[in-house]
């Protein structure tokens, strides 16, 4: 065992599933790391992994994550970097056979220890928590979930970092999580290299603010960033973001020497801010972290130094995550050339509208964007854009409803006006719009006590 | 002197950056000074209201907001802002990610 120095690095490797494939071998590659956390699952994941799972009992996991670890184990075995990944999404057990499957076939038997973290599912005891009176009361309507019951697909607790560090204090090298949270993944290597006390809120809180930082992976080394965007250097090559963590919760904030992007106060506030709720009380499962107490200080080039973070005792509830089907949607779009192309769009749009109720077609919404004119900024674009000189503009229309016979009947009126509507209208390669299954999200609380983690660590 | 002569209108964008995102149907947009002096003007001038008045329209709920006098940055959280959020929405922005430079087209009216 190597020793234990006095800071830790955690690299962020994915800020969710679908991220740069080349990001976890870079930064495993491209300088010294202790930790690579990656975060796969966001509040829709679930649902999705858990349609796949009904069709197929051996999936229900990101399943980009097992060639990744192909790729990448020789290198973390050899180099000793542990990983947390809630890439387990609703069949974690699953996913780390698949990892140990990959992991023997590159001799590294013997060498891993692979760590599970379950638990978080309540699908299958949805009823049996109802019956005892928890309502699981929709946290945005207050509907109780009695309401829907029967359209649910998933329901997940979000569990925190205390697991993930069972699992690690037990000595597990990859630790595959279900829905953990974000954060979670970044604060529990701190809490297993530090020793810190499960009621140390400040430092508790300082680590949760560094997972809030990183769990969007290069959000906040340069991506996605508006300040000064044009002259963020080489994004080509953009390094995602490390956390260099200290015992007393102060941590710095950096990326591989030689990467693109950039790490500076203006790039991380941004970061800090994003889907930002109360800043005074930020909460998870392991404490609720206070915003604004952070402290941010350039302290070299590309490296933030963070402090002053204070924390809270976490609550005695849990977040879970519920989805259930909603109804039906689709997307349909029509491309418009110049001259008069917003007001060619406008007429097919009008066009549409009339065929639909000719149709007596009925939609829980319809809503009509040009893309182009006041796709993003609504109103507020409108005032100002010269609407009668677009070079072009995407009519884009959508429609949701329950009755997908509506939903499909209107996939089929897009088409005709490519030949029966306004002229000069082209960009329809993309052929029908199909029409989508919508599972809605369903947030709710449940007492602390009602949920158990689970935590194995198996050799490879 | 007229009062209008005593006012300058000045771009939020010259003041302050942003980054905005979801949490279901609400959008927020934390919107950051450029310059910790700039701060104050944005704490006295974009308030919750006028973000309100500003998004009128646009969304179907109320605003509230937030202070970060640490980070010099404001909060804001748009409810009812996304057509029903996330898989529901049909917008193209329907996790709120651009409402940030919608809320940097406001223009203030500051004393010159």
């Amino acid at each position: 065992m190597k020793p234990r120095s006095a800071t830790v690095r955690i690299a962020a490797g994915q800020g969710f599933w679908g991220d740069w494939l080349e990001a976890p071998y870079r930064q495993v590659t491209g300088g010294p790391v202790d930790y690579l956390m990656m975060d796969y699952l966001a509040e829709v994941t679930m649902s999705i992994l858990q349609k796949q799972k009904s069709r197929d009992p051996s999936l229900g996991y990101a399943k980009d994550f097992i060639p990744l670890m192909e790729r990448i184990l020789p290198i973390v075995a050899e180099r000793r970097i542990k990983i947390t990944a809630n890439a387990g999404g609703v069949n974690p057990r699953g996913c780390a056979q698949a990892v140990a499957e990959v992991a023997r076939r590159l001799r590294l038997s013997g060498k891993l220890r692979i760590g599970v973290v379950t638990g978080d599912d309540l699908l299958g005891r949805l009823d049996g928590l109802l019956a005892r009176g928890h309502e699981l009361r929709n946290l945005d309507t207050n509907r109780r979930l009695a309401d829907v019951r029967d359209r649910v697909v998933s329901a997940n607790a979000y569990l925190g970092a205390w697991p993930v560090v069972d699992a690690l204090r037990r000595g597990a090298d990859v630790i595959v999580t279900g829905r953990v949270t974000d954060t979670g993944l970044t604060l529990a290597p701190m809490i297993h290299a530090f020793g810190w006390r499960p009621d140390a809120w400040d430092l508790l809180a300082a680590g949760t603010v560094a997972g809030h930082t990183i769990e969007c992976g290069a959000q906040c080394s340069g991506g996605n960033c508006l300040v000064d965007w044009e002259r963020i250097p080489d994004l080509a090559n953009v390094g995602y973001p490390i956390v260099e963590a200290a015992p007393d919760g102060t941590f710095e904030i950096t990326k591989h020497p030689g990467t693109g992007g950039r790490i500076s106060v203006a790039g991380v506030t941004e970061q800090l801010v994003y889907e930002m709720g109360n800043p005074g009380e930020y909460i998870t499962p392991d404490c609720i972290a206070d915003f604004t107490t952070i402290r941010l200080e350039q302290h070299g080039k590309d490296r933030v130094r963070v402090s002053g973070v204070r924390g809270r005792p976490a609550t005695d509830k849990l977040k879970v995550s519920i989805g259930y089907f909603y109804g039906y949607k689709a997307v349909g779009t029509l491309v418009y050339a110049w001259p008069d192309a917003y007001q060619k769009a406008q007429a097919a749009d009008r066009i549409l509208r009339q065929r639909l109720a000719d149709l007596g077609l009925k939609f829980e919404s319809v809503l009509t964007e040009f893309v182009g004119a006041d796709a993003t900024h609504g109103p507020l674009a409108r005032a100002s854009a010269p609407l009668d000189q677009l070079p072009e503009v995407q009519l884009r229309i959508g429609v949701r409803s329950p009755d997908r016979a509506a939903v499909d009947r209107f996939t089929r009126e897009i088409a005709p006006l490519i030949l029966n509507g306004p002229p000069s209208v082209t960009g329809f390669a993309g052929g029908r719009p199909k029409p989508e299954e919508i599972v809605a999200y369903w947030p709710a609380l449940l007492d602390k006590g009602m949920v158990e983690p689970c935590v194995e660590v198996v050799d490879v | 002197m007229k009062k209008a002569d005593r006012k300058r209108s000045v771009p939020l964008l010259e003041l302050a950056h942003a980054r905005s995102g979801d949490k279901g149907d609400t959008a927020n947009v934390g919107l950051i000074a450029l310059k910790p002096e700039y701060y104050p003007i944005l704490v006295k001038h974009v308030t919750a209201a006028c973000v309100a008045r500003h998004f009128k329209g646009m969304i179907s709920g109320p605003v509230e907001r937030y202070e970060l006098p640490n980070l010099h940055a404001l909060n804001f959280l748009l409810h009812g802002a996304l057509d029903g959020g996330g898989t529901i929405s049909l917008k193209t922005d329907a996790q709120g990610k651009v409402f940030s430079t919608a809320l940097l087209r406001l223009e203030l009216e500051l004393p010159k």
